[in-house]
């Protein structure tokens, strides 16, 4: 016990006293967070939509003051008059616009004739996230428009009435349960997989070996190491990102106490699984060359930044082995829900059976001489 | 019962044999010097000894316990000192020793007593709050000698403890293992480059070459046992066409070799040759510059049984060595 005390201790003497080490493990998550937070989670606004008239009836005028009202209000899109439909596409291909809205000819009068009026959206499609964000608004237009005529008493029309159970999640708070496993990741990347290489290639283990320690104290010491700092990392994100990225009741005691318990379980898991990966890499550069791929490879199909129920079935089963996909599930849940324990049980076993397998299997591989 | 007794000990990574066949002992109280060109097994040789490498064939006895069947026992028994300066630059020189002190499980009170004691043998006491970054190689390397000791080893094992460091911190290090040694009645196995070091502090010496042992006894006997035990260097003012056939012919030389006036004569009794050189000089009329008698060296030794070819090999790269690493 005390030989494996030795290693946490000589561990994290050092990683004391070497800030810039400790501000990169937590900063760069926080720092994705919020970028990528704001990036995604926006609304679009702004975009230029040509209006082409042809038609100069009442309807269409009224339509048209709806799209202003767009414009001052939800700021979606902004509207440019165009005299004729041939320049508004000229400027469409250029570039200076994002759509057409094109009236055409006899729009009003089978508007007043209730004869499937129709009006054509030409859109840049190349940027989907805009296109869909004008079709939205522009249906949604388009629907008390249509209403305008008193209803009928009795409707055939079958309509969906959504409840939403919890409030409303802005991306960056839907991003915060991946960051935190992100920042736990780096620290067990750093801690396991960098440092833990280069003591080996600078002869550090060599002296740990000449000693009588056991290998089984050895392989725990240098786990609960990297663990501890991954842990400190996964705190600080768990307390500074719930409070970036707007949290309600971000510093909930329950709550983080609950957080505390599914952190350690995903240090565990991801330094466990760093340590099988190193056990028998001497290399300096293959942790740091492994640490774009693995981060691609294990933080993407986990949910932690868009739905795994889109993802094609190859990667989904990436998902399923993936250790970051039951530790974010468990913060969605906890951070996004404020669920107890028992909602994230099957989280915890997952990790507390990858933390066993990927010890087990890093014991028989590891080498107590050189 | 020895203390290092080493058995037809063998090392082959594949076809090829670092360490092969070796046999020797190492009687308690003596310092033993291991000597070889770069590549011909000693660091090998080290790492088997202290358990860092299993043996391929052969057995090896540390204080009477087998080194692959008692690992754990004969760790308990060394010290070792590896070539690498292994010693923590992000901690102080205290802490290290007492992460090591913890390693080996040694209470805390003697923890103290015993980290303060290493310290001030080694001339670090005053330095023992700072972070070892901040210390210069030969510091490092008397800390990691201070290191080596903290569980009162029996055995200490050094690999090359003096490679890189200035002459003045070398000539502190021998004199604090030389000390030690008495001090704590140890036995000490350590390779050098440095043969006038081996020459000085080591009671007997092996040399090794191609895995194999080619020599082993005292320097002195070892000295003795080449042919040209001296070495005379002679300079004239202006010499006779034939001088160097002359010079051939004087009693006792083995080998002259010449270069404009100055001469370099090889020779199996230093004291006679001076005396005849001299007396031929006078009858031919010929001025002597300069005279210097050199007794045969370990380089001498060294260079005779090992020859002077270059070990020019590939070998695994070091890790060490990687552009990547974080700072140090």
């Amino acid at each position: 016990m005390h030989r494996i005390l030795a290693i946490i201790e000589r561990d994290l003497r050092r990683f004391r006293r070497s800030p810039t080490l400790i501000v990169v493990s937590m900063i760069m998550p926080l720092v994705q967070l919020v970028v990528l937070g704001y990036a995604f989670g926006g609304k679009v606004k702004n975009l230029q939509v040509g209006v082409v008239d042809q038609d100069h009836g009442v309807p269409a005028v009224k339509l048209k003051e709806l799209c202003q009202a767009v414009a001052a209000n939800a700021r979606t899109f902004n509207t440019v008059a165009y005299p004729d439909e041939a320049a508004a596409l000229r400027d469409l291909r250029e570039g200076r616009i994002s759509a057409v809205l094109h009236i055409p000819p006899q729009f009003s009068r089978k508007v007043l004739a209730g004869a499937n009026p129709r009006v054509a959206l030409i859109e840049d499609n190349t940027d989907q996230f805009a296109a869909s964000a004008l079709e939205g608004t522009m249906s949604q237009m388009l629907g008390p428009y249509n209403q305008s005529a008193p209803p009928p008493r009795m409707s055939a029309h079958a309509t969906l009435s959504v409840v939403e159970v919890y409030p409303y999640v802005p991306y960056i708070q839907y991003l915060l349960p991946g960051t935190i496993v992100l920042a736990i990741f780096v620290s067990a990347m750093i801690g396991g997989g960098i440092i833990y290489i280069d003591d080996k290639a600078r002869g550090l283990h060599e002296g740990y070996l000449v000693t009588p320690i056991r290998k089984f104290e050895l392989i725990l010491g240098f786990n609960l190491a990297g663990a501890a700092k991954a842990i400190l990392a996964g705190l600080v994100l768990v307390t500074v990102g719930s409070l970036i990225a707007g949290i309600p009741d971000p510093l909930n005691l329950a709550r983080l106490a609950r957080m505390l318990v599914l952190v350690v379980a995903t240090a565990l898991a991801l330094i466990s699984m760093m340590f099988l990966l190193m056990v028998r890499v001497s290399d300096p550069l293959v942790p740091r060359a492994t640490f774009g791929v693995l981060n691609t490879v294990l933080f993407f199909p986990s949910g932690a930044v868009y739905p795994i129920q889109a993802f094609p079935t190859w990667m989904k089963v990436i998902t399923a082995v993936d250790p970051f996909t039951y530790a974010v599930h468990g913060f969605k849940e906890l951070v996004l829900k404020n669920t107890g324990l028992l909602a994230i049980g099957p989280d915890l076993a997952f990790l507390a059976g990858f933390t066993v397998l990927a010890m087990v299997a890093a014991t028989l591989l590891f080498r107590r001489t050189l | 019962m020895f203390d290092i007794e080493v058995e037809n000990l063998t090392k082959c990574f594949g076809d090829f044999c670092a360490v092969d066949r070796l046999s020797f002992t190492v009687e308690h109280g003596e310092v033993f010097g291991l000597l070889g060109p770069n590549g011909a097994g000693k660091s090998t040789l080290i790492r088997m000894l202290t358990t860092l490498v299993p043996p391929t064939s052969g057995t090896a006895r540390i204080h009477g316990d087998d080194i692959v069947r008692a690992a754990n026992a004969v760790r308990q028994t060394i010290g070792v000192i590896p070539q690498a300066m292994t010693s923590d630059l992000d901690l102080t020189a205290e802490e290290n020793m007492g992460i090591f002190a913890k390693l080996y499980g040694i209470p805390r009170e003697q923890r103290r007593h015993t980290i303060r004691e290493l310290l001030a043998a080694v001339d670090l006491a005053q330095w023992a709050n700072k972070p070892v970054k901040m210390f210069s190689g030969g510091m490092r390397r008397r800390l990691e000698i201070a290191r080596g000791l903290v569980h009162e080893p029996k055995i200490f094992f050094l690999d090359e403890p003096t490679t890189g460091l200035d002459p003045v911190s070398r000539v502190a290090v021998w004199e604090m293992l030389s000390r030690l040694k008495r001090e704590r009645d140890l036995t000490i196995l350590v390779t050098t480059h440095y043969m006038d070091e081996a020459d000085k502090l080591c009671d007997r010496i092996a040399i090794v070459d191609h895995g194999k042992l080619v020599a082993l006894d005292s320097p002195l006997k070892l000295k003795a046992s080449i042919p040209g035990k001296n070495i005379l260097e002679v300079s004239f003012a202006a010499v006779p066409p034939d001088w160097r056939a002359t010079l051939q012919a004087l009693p006792e030389v083995a080998e002259v070799k010449a270069e404009d006036h100055v001469f370099r004569i090889s020779s199996n009794n230093g004291p006679r040759t001076t005396v005849e050189l001299m007396d031929a000089a006078r009858k031919a009329g010929v001025t002597v510059a300069s005279l210097s008698v050199q007794s045969t060296t370990l380089d001498d030794v060294f260079v005779h049984y090992t020859g002077h070819q270059l070990r020019d090999a590939l070998q695994a790269p070091d890790a060490a060595a990687s552009p990547f690493m974080l700072r140090h």
